[in-house]
């Protein structure tokens, strides 16, 4: 059975700088950063960071309530998102209603914000008596996805990829997978994340969250930089829809880029440590999956967190793969790290990076650690036309990932 | 607590749960028809009112004859008198 080829014809994205993939656009371009200081977190015993990169400005009231009861934070972002990548896309009612179109969305757990409003309540007295029947909608392992379709009236496939940081890219070669095998012939796919202490403090006890920059939220975090410190939390969504390129074309749609390669690949060194040998391998087998050479990428937009021993492995990886000459840079520096929606998030900057022959730099890198200048750093804003980009995402339980997207042509 | 406090308490607490616009609550407005619930909004629907009164109605047979607004006014009323009866 031939594989059919997959494009990208529709994108949504809620991060740290609002809704929309031209907002995001526009913010990393002037290169401002959306972390900022949670006067919050300094109430938390045992936490160190004081940053954040949290989203402004969505009212989940223009979600009619009737879907909007079900939803937790995580999944108003990706309803929003998903949203706007079906209008871009510009599917009939009939095409996101008929059963040819699925949901691959994940987030990393369920919502942490509603499972602590649960137990809060329920630890009082022992009690279920005042849980509402919408917390089991928020908490649940798919819920974004569930919400998504209930919200849409899609009736394809549901699936729930979760693999913390890589789940967003994980969701798109999935979903990839099941077009490209003629399953479906549209998916939404992407990730979801909501911001919770949890999460912060999950990487501050494990020494990985940044902390030295709580007084100067925007120079943190800083991958690849030798004074960075770790990782800074923020949440949102990205959505894209694919499609199958047959689809696209008997419908005239717009192809924003068309997706070439995926693999993904189990670390089983250590459930928390990055290991440069199996990213390598991640990204030679996506590669393979692309049925290209190292040659062929223009441009690796890295996984990079700003972590000391993540940015060093994956420096490695990319030199062991492509040599020193390959562009690359990560926009965690302005996005902080949204966890399941980082790669979804990054994957639709990646492609407007594509259609607007611009590269984007790593924000905060102000003196490359010697330790990760074994690949070439975009420091500015480069016009430059590129055709292929992979895109990396590694994640804590050791899951790897990297995509390949290109440019179309016939 | 009279009569019509109750019936107001009742209004306000339904129309700021379920987002429904106060002028529209009349006795006579059926609750799936009318204010536009369902079954899982009637889940919620005795939380708020236990909530709200504090007292426990989710066994009470008495709930699944309600259709209207009207039949809720008359049901809490009814269920309050009856606890205010009850000698502590």
């Amino acid at each position: 059975m031939p594989l059919k080829r997959v494009v990208i014809t529709g994108m949504g994205a809620v991060s740290p700088f609002g809704r929309g993939v031209d907002t995001l656009m526009t913010a990393l371009l002037l290169g401002e950063s959306g972390v900022r200081i949670l006067p919050e977190l300094a109430d938390i015993r045992g936490i160190r960071t004081r940053v954040a990169a949290l989203v402004p400005g969505v009212d989940p009231g223009e979600i009619p309530r009737k879907y909007r009861r079900s939803m937790s934070t995580m999944s108003v972002f990706a309803a929003l998102a998903a949203g706007d990548a079906i209008a871009q896309a510009g599917l009939s009612g009939e095409q996101v209603r008929g059963g040819r179109l699925g949901v691959s969305i994940g987030s990393t757990i369920g919502s942490p914000r509603t499972t602590q409003a649960f137990f809060d309540d329920f630890r009082t007295d022992n009690s279920v008596e005042r849980m509402k029947s919408g917390v089991f909608f928020q908490i649940m392992n798919h819920s974004c996805a569930a919400n998504v379709a209930h919200m849409f009236d899609i009736t394809g496939r549901t699936v729930a990829p979760a693999a913390a940081c890589s789940t967003g890219s994980l969701a798109v070669g999935y979903g990839a997978e099941m077009i490209s095998m003629g399953k479906q012939d549209f998916m939404l796919c992407g990730g979801a994340d909501e911001f919770h202490p949890l999460t912060a403090g999950t990487f501050d006890i494990m020494n990985a969250a940044s902390i030295r920059f709580n007084d100067s939220p925007e120079r943190t975090p800083r991958p690849f930089d030798r004074d960075r410190d770790g990782v800074v939390c923020a949440e949102g969504s990205g959505i894209l829809l694919l499609e199958s390129l047959d689809s696209a074309l008997r419908r005239d749609a717009e192809i924003l880029a068309e997706i070439v390669g995926f693999a993904s690949t189990s670390d089983p060194e250590s459930i928390a440590n990055p290991n440069a040998a199996n990213i390598a391998l991640c990204m030679r087998q996506a590669l393979l999956d692309a049925g290209i050479g190292a040659a062929g990428i223009d441009y690796v937009n890295a996984h990079a967190t700003g972590t000391e021993l993540g940015d060093i492995a994956e420096s490695e990886a990319i030199r062991s793969v492509f040599g020193g000459r390959i562009p690359t840079s990560s926009l965690k520096g302005n996005l902080g790290h949204a966890m399941a929606a980082s790669g979804a998030l990054e994957l639709a900057a990646s492609v407007e990076m594509m259609r607007r022959e611009i590269l984007l730099p790593t924000h905060n890198l102000d003196h490359v650690d010697p330790l990760c200048a074994s690949v070439l750093h975009v420091r500015e804003v480069i016009r430059r036309r590129v055709d292929t980009v992979m895109k990396n995402n590694f994640a804590l339980g050791g899951v790897n990932s990297s995509l390949i997207i290109r440019r179309f042509r016939q | 607590m009279t009569n019509q406090e109750i019936i107001g308490r009742i209004d306000r607490s339904i129309a700021e749960e379920f987002e429904i616009d106060p002028e529209g609550m009349k006795p006579e407005k059926t609750l799936f028809q009318d204010l536009g619930l369902d079954s899982l909004d009637i889940v919620d629907l005795v939380i708020v009112l236990e909530t709200a009164f504090r007292f426990k109605i989710r066994e009470d047979e008495g709930i699944r004859k309600i259709r209207t607004l009207g039949d809720i006014h008359a049901f809490v009323i009814q269920k309050k008198n009856e606890l205010e009866s009850i000698p502590r």
